[in-house]
């Protein structure tokens, strides 16, 4: 019994003990490069479980994953020699694992300064030859393509990686630079809140002088109306008493006279100098009118 | 299979499932050497002083051993709650997809990561993180949210190193990319609608590629906003903008309150006019009729008539007037009469009779002897009688 229990456990710790050196698994998420002797046995090794020689044999996994560059914001210079601030970042991962292994001596830090060192370069090249318009809107795209199909040209060969795209996270305009970028948009907006103030004065004095005007041809055409009005009154007044005193013009001029007679001196403040010698006085003297004569 | 047996020290086998990566078989392998060790060396010291009692020793061995198998056989079981999805993998390779419920894999052959795919994840970018260049060469602020979830788990889980922060990245590109071919105006206003689609479809494009397992379900783009250091120039807009209605508003108001006033005016003058006219043609009218029935009279006998006429009229003349009669030969229109006093004269009417006589008599003594001047020097225009 008792030798039984420590058979069990020592076969069971021997069997572990050849497990851990002689088994190992490469995960879904890896890739692994396994070397004999210190050269490359197998170049990709698939995920799942896999045995190798103990001593012999060599593994080195790698993150297989879709991987990161994000460089420091550097500074880069424009064709018209405008210096930006740009902040990039590239997706890459290892296609080659022996060629990545070589490059690198499986060192992720070391494989990742160097694709970035290298994309630097080729963003400041792009950036040289190019305006901060074009680098800023749609040509950002042709950029990019253009600087991940150069890349993957060398870094395929010489780091066993594939680059997915470059991007750029962000352009920004230096210090300085934005200072006058602000004055402009300032002065810009000026502009416009000035226009818009004028506009106010130009469309408020439209509108004044048009009422006036309509004011001023509202009343000279009533004053043309009334004026039609009243002259027709005349028109119609003077036909009237035209037809009127036509039957007898004599008469008229009679008997208008002596109206105006009435109201012209039918007051006491009207002084009159009579010559008796005047018609009305003739029975004044003589009775008989002076019909004598 | 021996390896797979779980080290002595494996009290919390949940809590070490679920763990993030892989477990590491060197590790692990190290761990159990470790405590085989540790029971060697255990029964080899405790040995030194119970070798005598031998005999039952071998039976905490099965005893440790048998409780580690239990162990190992329900920690292998877990439950996916609803909304949540795992990944298996076997030996590090990809087995499948597990839906929720209760399920079985055994510890340490498989790891399981599990993710709530459902739920709506959320990334915000707004303050300085939300700063852009637009394509005129402007500064602005769109903060913006982007949702998402996962649509594909094992994608999510396999392919890319840290995805959220992958989309985090690929977001900042995506809107730097749209605002940069938007000019300011249209960015801070109405553009807003067509930049949001943009940036969602050049976004999921981007996490396509990587091959992130993200699904983008809607990306919101809040409203632009000038930077700080111009804001006061923009607001400055805005109320010329009100400023301008303002004038305007003013200038309506004052056209609305004088063009009724002017058409009242107007319709005033033309009343005026109407009436005129009415009157001078009743008044006509009125004096036409009076004249036609006087002339019939009148035609009927004209000559005592026109006497009559002549003589009301005149009466009422001499009735109404002040008159001074003056019966002298040879009186012409040279002779001077102190006309203002003598009017003055009768408007002082009878209250100072004796006053009044009294000069009288001397204006009449003054225009008496006027008379006989200019009667002496003219004779020529005398009156027929």
């Amino acid at each position: 019994m008792k030798n039984k229990g420590y058979i069990l456990l020592v076969v069971l710790a021997v069997i572990a003990l050849l497990a851990s050196v002689s088994l190992y698994r490469v995960n879904e998420k890896q890739k692994a490069v396994e070397l004999r002797f210190g050269a490359v046995a197998e170049a990709d090794v698939a995920p799942g479980l896999h045995w190798k020689i103990p001593l012999v044999d060599t593994v080195h996994k790698f993150d297989a994953r879709v991987l990161t560059v994000d460089a420091t914001p550097e500074s880069f210079y424009t064709l018209e020699r405008k210096r930006v601030i740009v902040d990039s970042y590239a997706k890459y991962r290892v296609l080659d694992v022996a060629n990545y292994y070589r490059a690198t001596g499986g060192d992720a830090l070391a494989a990742r300064n160097r694709l970035g060192a290298r994309i630097n370069d080729g963003l400041r090249n792009e950036f040289g030859t190019r305006t901060l318009i074009e680098v800023v809107s749609g040509e950002r795209d042709m950029l990019m393509n253009q600087l991940t199909t150069e890349l993957n040209l060398t870094v395929r060969e010489s780091l066993g990686v594939e680059v997915l795209d470059v991007r750029i996270k962000r352009i920004e305009l230096p210090e300085e630079i934005s200072e006058d970028v602000y004055r402009r948009m300032r002065a810009e907006r000026e502009v416009l809140s000035r226009e818009f103030r004028s506009e106010g004065e130009e469309e408020a004095t439209k509108i004044r002088a048009d009422a006036d005007r309509q004011r001023v041809l509202l009343e000279a055409d009533a004053f043309r109306q009334s004026e039609i009005i009243r002259g027709e009154g005349d028109a119609q007044a003077a036909a009237i008493y035209a037809e009127a005193y036509n039957e007898d013009a004599e008469f008229f001029a009679f008997v208008r006279s002596l109206e105006a007679y009435k109201q012209s001196f039918g007051s006491p403040d009207s002084l009159l100098v009579i010559d008796p010698q005047s018609d009305f006085f003739k029975y004044l003297k003589d009775a008989q009118g002076g019909r004598a004569q | 299979m021996a390896w797979n047996e779980p080290g002595g020290d494996n009290r919390d086998p949940w809590g070490k499932r679920n763990n993030d990566g892989p477990p590491d078989l060197d590790e692990f392998f190290k761990k159990i050497k470790e405590s085989i060790e540790r029971l060697f060396g255990g029964k080899k010291s405790g040995g030194n002083g119970s070798s005598s009692s031998g005999g039952d020793s071998s039976f905490p061995v099965f005893l440790i051993l048998g409780l580690l198998v239990v162990a190992w056989v329900f920690s292998s079981f877990y439950v996916l709650d609803e909304g949540e999805r795992g990944v298996v993998m076997r030996f590090g390779k990809y087995q499948k997809t597990i839906m929720p419920g209760l399920s079985f894999n055994p510890y340490l052959i498989d790891t399981v990561e599990v993710e709530r795919v459902t739920a709506i994840r959320e990334y915000t970018a707004s303050g300085n993180d939300s700063m852009m260049l637009t394509r005129d060469e402007n500064i602005v602020l769109i903060p913006l949210i982007v949702q998402y979830n996962i649509s594909d788990i094992r994608s999510f889980v396999i392919n890319v190193n840290d995805p959220v922060l992958t989309l985090e990245e690929a977001t900042d590109s995506a809107i730097r990319h749209v605002v940069g071919s938007t000019a300011m105006e249209n960015a801070l206003s109405d553009g807003r609608q067509q930049m949001t689609s943009q940036v969602r479809e050049r976004l999921q494009t981007y996490l396509d590629s990587y091959g992130t397992g993200i699904n983008v379900i809607a990306v919101t783009l809040q409203r632009g906003a000038p930077p700080e250091q111009v804001r006061d120039a923009f607001d400055d807009v805005n109320s010329a903008e009100q400023d301008r209605d303002r004038l305007i508003d003013q200038a309506e108001a004052y056209r609305n309150g004088i063009l009724p006033a002017a058409r009242g005016e107007a319709q005033r003058i033309i009343e005026a006019a109407q009436a005129y006219r009415g009157q001078l043609i009743s008044r006509a009218e009125g004096e036409a009729s009076r004249f036609n029935q006087l002339y019939v009279e009148y035609s009927r006998a004209p000559e005592v008539t026109r006497e009559r006429l002549y003589l009301d009229a005149v009466t009422q003349v001499m009735t109404n007037s002040s008159k001074v009669m003056v019966d002298v030969e040879g009186g012409n229109n040279m002779m001077y009469l102190p006309l203002d006093q003598i009017r003055r004269q009768s408007a002082g009417g009878t209250a100072s009779d004796s006053g009044g006589t009294l000069d009288r008599q001397l204006l009449i003594d003054e225009v008496l002897r006027e008379i006989e001047q200019a009667g002496g020097r003219t004779t020529t225009n005398q009156r027929l009688r």
